[in-house]
């Protein structure tokens, strides 16, 4: 363990530490692996951690955040005495999935870290697979995850231990969604960074769930990249949820790698968090892909969530379409920056964005930036973004039928909401995570008592029943 | 049951509604016609209690011996204000279904009594449904989001069969329905009736008079309502247009 202090620039205390540390660091990689890294470092001593004066980050300040003390570790760390059975299980009725657990970033399994089933899929610690299986490890580690576009990313690229590895090979249509839980959970303060990878070949199909909880209030800084290489009319169905404590800090960066033909959904959820800062970023690498790219966000007291899309149009005939929603109440701020990227070959290029918010307050803010850079002719693109309070029209109408401010409040903003929920193609995660933004929306759900998918810690039994007559 | 005495209603400081009186008894059934923009559809709003529109500058409203000015536009509803909106609100995202528990419940809450339970529920919605004629899928769907405009008047009725209000308040239900619609939900409303309760038919046309016999027609004419007749005023209105009425005032 080594401890971060708040006396000195966390960048330098980084730096230190990545070469105080090689043995630690590099101790399972190839040569190239290894040149990687010191790439990222370099790259990473360059662009620092972003500050406000950088444009993509002005709205976001993670002054406080990176002026915390952190404790850091390169082996996995749990509390002692914690039961890890009882903080993983996960009880959406009707769900099934094949569930990996992250604790503080560090793969946890009783079964050597990985399993590879009998139709080729692999799925487990990134550590290990870097052992097991260095050719594909080797082929697309830090590929996409372009050390360029933020300090984070070179530095996790750099640090990179341990995370989720999972390969679907050609061909395979895996059937049960795979479910990645992320869970923090530690008697200190915590910086952790995992990097996980996920691989889809040709023709193959995946339903990934990745949730990202807290199950404390210490205080965190996540760090959190994802590589995903979509294979040659590959499909992933990707859901990102996120409950996180009011002091976690998570930086969430996820790269998808696009081949031709490929088709690509993502949905992210979040409930709750102090600072989140999401940076998707798809790169359609061939003809006809197709990526969808969704979010919904529900932020209140002094939360902050920062979504930046950026879709990179390299080839033509391919079609992208973003949406994400947010309500923002109290003092919270929520951030949208998209950015469509049209390069000059890619002609027959669809693509659509459109981010809408309702504040519900004075103090809360959204700064909303759509931006299209379009250099092909035969294209189809639009962009907007609106800001706006709840229709008064339509509150009048629900309240003349005797429905409460409350109550009338709520149905619009559920409704307002449920349009990114209703995208959500697994039946009983959909009902679920209706049910959760129900009770986010009523002030009913916080971190601890019923985190996203797990309902460890809690005295009592939750109610998957959804209320009707209460919304 | 309702009495206006002397209102006058101000919109962005100009006046609309200009000294109007108005008494309805349970039992009784009320039309209002009048040229457009005469302020039927603000006398409605008001009666409803829409806020942030309307500066009641003078006069009264009691409805069952009630200050019907203090109550606030749900608490209307739970004691028996029913407005079918002229123009019927769509809401994406919230089902017919979802939005008609929560507000017979919340209406049942008002009065004390239990939560309605679903097989009752799901009673009353098909005796509603029937009462209208409207289409089972249709409940299904978001207020009133992508309906036709007579699917939306039916969808006001059957939310008063739902909710089965003391008065009610029709603003040109009327309009943009078919004459087999028409019938429809004039049989529906004329099912509603009963010596309990009242309605009040805005309408521009005759022909709905025929269906909802009213027991008073009133002729509301720049703010002020200029006269009031039995059922054959509608027929004179007509034949005749509101002109000869200017000569009158
Ligand atoms: N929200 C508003 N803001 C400004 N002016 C309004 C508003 N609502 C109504 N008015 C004005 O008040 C006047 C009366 O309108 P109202 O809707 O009550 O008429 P109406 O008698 O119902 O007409 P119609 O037969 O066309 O439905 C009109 O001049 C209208 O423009
Ligand atoms: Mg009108």
């Amino acid at each position: 363990m080594e401890i971060l202090t708040k006396d000195f620039s966390l960048a330098a205390q980084m730096v230190k530490l990545f070469d105080d540390n090689h043995d630690l660091i590099f101790k399972s990689d190839t040569p190239e692996i290894t040149d990687r890294r010191k790439i990222a470092l370099e790259v990473f001593k360059r662009l620092g951690f972003p500050d406000n004066k950088d444009e993509k980050w002005r709205n976001t300040d993670l002054k406080k955040s990176l002026q915390a003390e952190y404790n850091y570790y390169f082996e996995p760390t749990f509390q002692k005495g914690i039961d890890l059975a009882r903080i993983f299980q996960c009880n959406i009725p009707h769900l099934e999935t094949d569930m990996i657990s992250q604790l503080n970033g560090w793969f946890i399994s009783e079964n050597g870290g990985i399993k590879k089933h009998a139709d080729g899929v692999i799925v487990g610690s990134l550590a290990v697979a870097q052992k097991e299986f260095p050719d594909l490890f080797d082929q697309h580690f830090g590929r996409y995850a372009d050390n360029e576009k933020s300090g984070f990313v070179a530095l996790n690229n750099a640090f990179a231990c341990d995370g989720v590895f999972i390969y679907v090979p050609d061909n395979v249509q895996v059937k049960m969604p795979i479910q990645i839980v992320n869970i923090i959970h530690h008697d200190q303060n915590i910086f952790v960074q995992n990097h996980n990878l996920v691989i889809l070949g040709k023709n193959s199909q995946l339903q990934l769930v990745q949730c990202d909880d807290s199950v404390d209030h210490q205080r965190s800084l996540i760090n959190t990249v994802t590589e995903v290489f979509i294979g040659e009319n590959a499909s992933l169905d990707h859901y990102k949820l996120q409950n996180k404590n009011d002091v976690a800090t998570l930086i969430n960066s996820l790269f998808f790698h696009q081949e031709r033909d490929s088709r690509l959904s993502t949905n992210c959820i979040t409930l709750n968090g102090g600072i989140i800062r999401n940076e998707n970023y798809v790169r359609m690498n061939g003809e006809n892909c197709e990526a969808n790219i969704l979010g919904v966000y529900l932020v209140d007291k002094f939360q902050h969530v920062d979504n930046q899309v950026f879709v990179d149009h390299a080839f033509p005939n391919c079609q992208s379409s973003e949406l994400f929603k947010g309500i923002v109440d109290d003092s919270a701020r929520a951030v949208f920056n998209g950015h469509i990227l049209v390069r000059p070959d890619a002609q027959k290029t669809n693509a659509y964005q459109n981010n809408k918010n309702i504040l519900l307050t004075d103090k809360a803010t959204v700064n909303s930036q759509p931006f299209l850079e379009i250099y092909a002719d035969d294209v189809k693109c639009s962009h907007g973004a609106t800001v706006g309070q709840l229709d008064e029209t339509a509150m009048f109408y629900l309240r003349s039928r005797g429905i409460s401010i409350e109550n009338s409040r709520m149905l619009l903003m559920y409704a307002f909401a449920a349009e990114i929920i209703n995208h959500i193609k697994i039946e009983p995660l959909k009902i679920r995570i209706d049910d959760m933004v129900k009770k986010r929306l009523r002030g009913e759900l916080s971190v601890c008592e019923q985190c996203v998918l797990h309902c460890s810690t809690m005295e009592k039994p939750i109610n998957f029943e959804i209320d009707l007559s209460k919304i | 049951m309702l009495s206006i005495k002397n209102l006058h209603v101000a919109i962005n400081g100009r006046e609309i509604i200009k000294g109007l009186d108005l008494e309805i008894h349970a039992g009784e059934v009320h039309a209002i016609m009048g040229p457009n923009g005469t302020g039927k559809s603000t006398l409605a709003g008001v009666i409803a209690g829409r806020e942030g529109i309307y500066d009641i500058t003078e006069g009264e409203i009691t409805y069952k011996g009630k200050n019907l000015l203090d109550l606030p536009i749900e608490d209307r509803a739970r004691e028996g204000i029913f407005l079918g909106f002229q123009y019927p609100v769509e809401i994406p995202g919230v089902s017919i279904t979802n939005f008609m528990r929560t507000a017979v419940n919340e209406i049942r809450q008002y009065k004390g009594l239990p939560q309605i339970s679903a097989g009752d529920f799901l009673k009353k919605m098909e005796e509603a449904k029937k009462l209208v004629g409207i289409q089972s899928k249709l409940t299904n769907r978001s207020v009133n989001e992508g309906f036709s405009g007579g699917e939306k008047k039916k969808n006001e009725i059957f939310q008063m069969a739902m909710l089965q209000p003391e008065l009610a308040i029709l603003d040109e239900t009327d309009s943009g329905l078919d004459i087999d619609a028409l019938k429809i939900v004039a049989n529906g409303v004329t099912a509603l009736r009963s010596d309990e309760n009242a309605t009040i038919v805005i309408t521009h046309y005759q022909r709905l008079l025929d269906f909802i016999v009213p027991d008073f027609v009133h002729v509301l004419f720049e703010g002020k309502i200029v006269k009031t007749g039995g059922k054959e005023l509608a027929l004179e209105l007509e034949a005749k247009g509101y002109d000869w009425l200017k000569s009158e005032v």
